[in-house]
């Protein structure tokens, strides 16, 4: 009998009946976790020693979890994806790992996942690619592509994750699973390693959309260590899902989601864009009003150089902690200098070397106002946008990337200038800190895709509600990886 | 100097040493003898770790900066200045970065000379930041001290207002005053709680001040850690550059540049020059959301501001009756001069509190090179010798004595004054008595005359034996060699 297939709920029902015991379950976990580890490379760690919790009322008690390698855990190896921290064990649990604890639930495992959150792709974290378990040939996206693998192909209900640009949403896509990011500040980020703190999120990955109330339920919460967390405690995620979306009244935006955009798009991008548009008339038929909007095409196009900007500038300051003189391995030279420079430069990875050249650049003095300054007011008017369409909407929908995971000799491709957009627009989310979901929303080439749900700030409930309703109505709830043969 | 004139400005860096813990991190803001002691996951850097400001050091710098007559903003917000620096582990200081808004802008104050006049000096801005780590070199090694990370510290930059090294030295001492009378730090740079930056140009005094055109090159002279210090580093750059003005060499040996103080030369050393001014690519600090200032909180804190040294001086010559001399003197040091208010307010006369503080209190500090905190008399005991004068049980000379030896023997005055036991030390008292002792012993004044030395004792003990034990010693033994040599 498999239970890691199961839902939070389902699985709180079998230890509080006894048919099963938390130390089964975990069990169970730690062997997929190996299984999962062989085939997509999906941990970092993985903690073999896990034992059963006790089983309380609470949902997540005894329910074994992973939790993204960008999480302080105290006394376990917490890397980021990073040669830079390949040794760092920290002496005190992020606040959000404090209160999964206090829940009850259990880690076991920490998830790969791209060096700090950068890249997007499940390549760069220092031990290797993960493979997408539908395809062991694509990509699961990233920058959570541990988490996402390992929940997609069973190995438990819910894993943690971050996100900065969609680095929970498109996982969550590729792997034909759950993604949600709740509003900025709603989860204290207090022991996750920065990338780009005005952008930074935590999240989790699951297989249905309540599963992802109950487990940020739990997780979220003003934090005395993060000035940026606020009082959620009249938001009940899960209590608030009713599947009551009569009347709600949704968008999409015509300049990203409308086919007549992409005039070479491949057979993939058609499907997945028909798609994205049945999962409209889904809503419909629940009674939900969808209506097109338009929105300025140069904005939406701007969008990625001011994530770049944005990200690039934040990161190279957040990681100029990264010296290995305090904590991390130790760099030789003569004098620390030399010594900084021996651990940084062997510690990251090009990709990120490239970004701090350019933060470093968008924050020189003589060009701060032309690129950081600009990003920031460009950040400004995209956010303003979004805000005016949630004084009409309750949410903006869209398809998330060009189509299903992508195969990895397809990664180092320069982006389609006619498609980035497309394939670069969750950041809207982050810009925003709006709260955005991705639940999977069909099939494109016999691999999953998904459409993504984003609403207003603190209005993460109707969010939510939206997508369990279109969730109720599809088929893909609870869906395990079943792997593509090949010929 | 006459030819010419100094264009003084000062960078005045304070810690805020009043608050309980430091200006981001929960650490203690303690001095301590111990090296890293007093400090958490933040100050050393560790990732994931949040700054949390610290309310109070808002509260007492935004008191400073009223005090200043400076303007506030309307938030309150944090910049990061990027360098790296192993006294920074985080390689970013938090801080703000004026022009743009800090905690307090374009305010004066008035200093006063020792003749009484008074001069005007510009704040230019006033910001608050947080102390790096203090640093200890050694031949090959560097200690690090991490106690001093995160301290809140106080930037005070003036106008060029300042013309001399007695000025600036005036008004450090005005600070000084302000930052220990307002209860923002003991401000001791004993404790290295005060450092300065000292800027310094020369002009041809024929010329007009008030147009920057005619001002000089701009020298800075860094680190500066004591007043004696700022004093001889403005000295040695106004004579550096008259001569250079006086040779003719002015162009070619004056340049824009920063300089350090160096104790051991008593010169200042060249450090950069301004085309190596570093670029800190400051950006505004995410992960402290921007803090809206109430003017009821202003106004609180405004209200709050407790009576400053110039206040207590006016006081003391309007309602004490005190000369400007000994007000001076009694307000100089806050301790000394809540030292004297509590002598009045337990009832001594405040001239006489005056006297005794100015002369025999300050003197006996002086003398034993303690502080007032140190001291053993408090006010209520002084009370006792006061009273015991003008019960007309202690003479002033007694008095004295009273004084002296209460804090030899670290008594209580009342133990020296009560009627029985006071020492009798009244010279005719004393003379009528060993006149009567010595007309009553004929036969012994003989033999003493004869060579009998030690009979001098025998006449002691008689003193003694009339008095039980009260005579003052020294007196009696003074007055029976006046008499016996009468004889």
């Amino acid at each position: 009998m498999s239970y890691m297939d199961k839902s939070i709920e389902e699985l709180h029902e079998l230890l509080i009946s006894g048919k099963v015991t938390s130390d089964e379950l975990v069990k169970e976990s730690l062997e997929k976790s190996h299984e999962v580890q062989e085939k997509c490379n999906a941990f970092v760690t993985i903690l073999d020693d896990s034992k059963g919790g006790e089983v309380t009322d609470n949902l997540l008690s005894g329910i074994p979890y992973g939790l993204k390698d960008n999480y302080s855990t105290k006394d376990i190896l917490s890397t980021g994806g990073s040669n830079t921290l390949k040794d760092y064990v920290p002496f005190f649990d992020a606040t959000a790992v404090i209160k999964l604890n206090e829940a009850g639930a259990v880690k076991v495992n920490k998830t790969a996942m791209d060096e700090f959150g950068m890249g997007g792709t499940g390549t760069t974290g220092h031990t290797g690619i993960q493979k997408n378990p539908w395809d062991t040939t694509r990509s699961c996206a990233g920058s959570s592509s541990g988490s996402a693998a390992a929940v997609a192909a069973g190995v438990y209900p819910f894993a943690t994750a971050s996100d900065t640009g969609d680095s929970i949403r498109k996982p969550a896509a590729y792997c034909g699973i759950v993604g949600y990011k709740p509003t900025y500040g709603m989860i204290s980020r207090y022991g996750l390693f920065p990338f780009a703190s005005s952008l930074d999120t935590l999240g989790v990955l699951t297989r249905n959309v309540r599963d992802a109330a109950i487990v940020i339920d739990a997780m979220k919460g003003k934090d005395i260590n993060d000035m940026t967390s606020w009082d959620s405690k009249d938001i009940h995620l899960l209590d608030s899902l009713d599947g009551k979306v009569k009347g709600k009244k949704i968008c999409y935006v015509k300049e990203i989601c409308d086919i007549e955009n992409y005039p070479n798009a491949t057979k993939e991008l058609k499907e997945h864009l028909e798609n994205f548009h049945k999962t409209l008339d889904i809503a419909k038929k629940l009674g939900m009003k969808v209506e097109e909007v338009s929105v300025d095409r140069t904005l939406l196009n701007a969008s990625y150089s001011v994530y770049r900007v944005i990200h690039s500038a934040e990161a190279t300051s957040n990681m100029s902690n990264l010296t290995g003189i305090i904590f991390g391995p130790r760099g030789e030279g003569d004098n620390y200098i030399s010594m900084m420079k021996d651990h940084r430069t062997k510690g990251f990875s090009p990709l990120i070397k490239r970004r701090f050249v350019i933060g470093s650049y968008v924050l020189q003095k003589e060009n701060q106002e032309r690129y950081f300054k600009n990003a920031q007011r460009v950040r400004r008017l995209i956010v303003d946008t979004w805000k005016e369409l949630y004084n009409k909407y309750d949410a903006v929908l869209c398809p998330v990337g060009i189509g299903p995971a992508k195969k990895f000799e397809d990664l180092d491709k320069p982006l389609d200038i006619n498609t980035m957009t497309l394939d670069e627009h969750l950041q809207v989310g982050n810009f925003g800190g709006f709260p955005s979901i991705t639940i999977p929303d069909g099939f494109v080439s016999n691999l999953p895709v998904g459409i993504n749900i984003t609403g207003n700030c603190y209005d993460d409930e109707n969010v939510l509600n939206i997508a369990y309703a279109l969730e109720g109505a599809m088929e893909y709830k609870n869906q395990i990886a079943r792997e593509v043969k090949h010929d | 100097m006459t030819k010419y004139i100094a264009k003084i400005g000062l960078e005045m860096h304070c810690e805020m040493s009043e608050t309980k813990s430091k200006v981001f991190s929960s650490a203690k803001n303690e001095y301590s003898e111990i090296p890293n002691s007093n400090v958490r996951p933040l100050d050393m850097g560790f990732p994931g770790t949040l700054p949390v400001v610290n309310k109070e050091a808002v509260r007492l710098s935004l008191m400073a900066s009223l005090i200043l007559n400076c303007r506030q903003p309307e938030y309150m917000y944090f910049e990061r200045k990027n360098y790296y620096y192993p006294d920074m582990p985080k390689n970013y200081q938090i801080t703000q970065n004026p022009p743009e808004d800090c905690v307090g802008m374009d305010g004066y104050v008035d200093v006063e000379r020792n003749d009484g006049s008074i001069f005007r000096v510009g704040i230019d801005n006033i910001h608050l930041e947080e102390d790096a780590a203090s640093l200890d070199h050694f031949y090959s090694t560097s200690n690090i001290d991490y106690n001093r990370a995160g301290v809140p510290l106080l930037e005070l930059v003036t106008q060029p207002d300042l013309h001399s090294a007695e000025e600036a030295v005036l008004f450090l001492e005005h600070m000084r005053s302000v930052y220990q009378y307002a209860g923002i730090s003991e401000a001791d740079s004993k404790k290295g709680q005060i450092r300065c930056d000292v800027n310094v140009s020369i002009m041809d005094a024929s010329l007009d001040e008030n147009d920057p055109n005619n001002w000089g090159i701009k020298v800075e002279v860094k680190n500066v850690n004591s007043f004696g210090g700022v004093r001889d580093a403005i000295n040695y750059e106004i004579k550096r550059q008259t001569e250079a003005k006086e040779n003719g060499t002015y162009d070619q040996e004056i340049e824009q540049e920063t300089r350090r103080w160096d104790e051991d030369s008593q010169a200042t050393i060249h450090m950069r020059s301004k085309v190596d001014a570093i670029d800190y690519k400051y950006f505004v600090e995410p992960n402290i959301p921007k803090i809206k200032l109430d003017k009821k909180w202003l106004d609180e804190i405004r209200e709050s501001i407790p009576e400053l040294a110039m206040d207590r001086k006016k006081k003391y010559i309007n309602d004490f009756n005190l000369s400007n001399y000994d007000a001076g003197v009694l307000v100089k040091e806050k301790a000394i001069s809540d030292y004297f208010e509590e002598c009045v307010k337990v009832g001594i006369d405040s001239k006489i509190a005056s006297n005794w503080v100015t002369v025999n209190i300050v003197g006996e500090l002086n003398k034993e090179g303690i502080t007032i905190n140190d001291f053993y008399l408090t006010p209520e005991m002084l009370k006792q010798i006061i009273d015991g004068i003008n019960s007309g049980m202690l003479s002033s000379k007694q008095a004295k004595e009273v004084f002296s030896k209460s804090l030899e023997e670290k008594k209580e005055p009342k133990n020296y004054i009560s009627k029985d036991n006071a020492q009798i030390s009244d010279e005719k008292e004393l003379t009528d008595l060993i006149i009567k002792i010595l007309d009553e012993n004929p036969s012994q004044i003989e033999l003493y005359k004869g060579g009998r030395d030690n009979l001098f004792d025998y006449f002691v003990g008689q003193v003694m034996k009339n008095t039980r034990g009260k005579a003052n010693p020294v007196m009696t033994k003074d007055i029976l060699h006046r008499e016996l040599d009468k004889r």
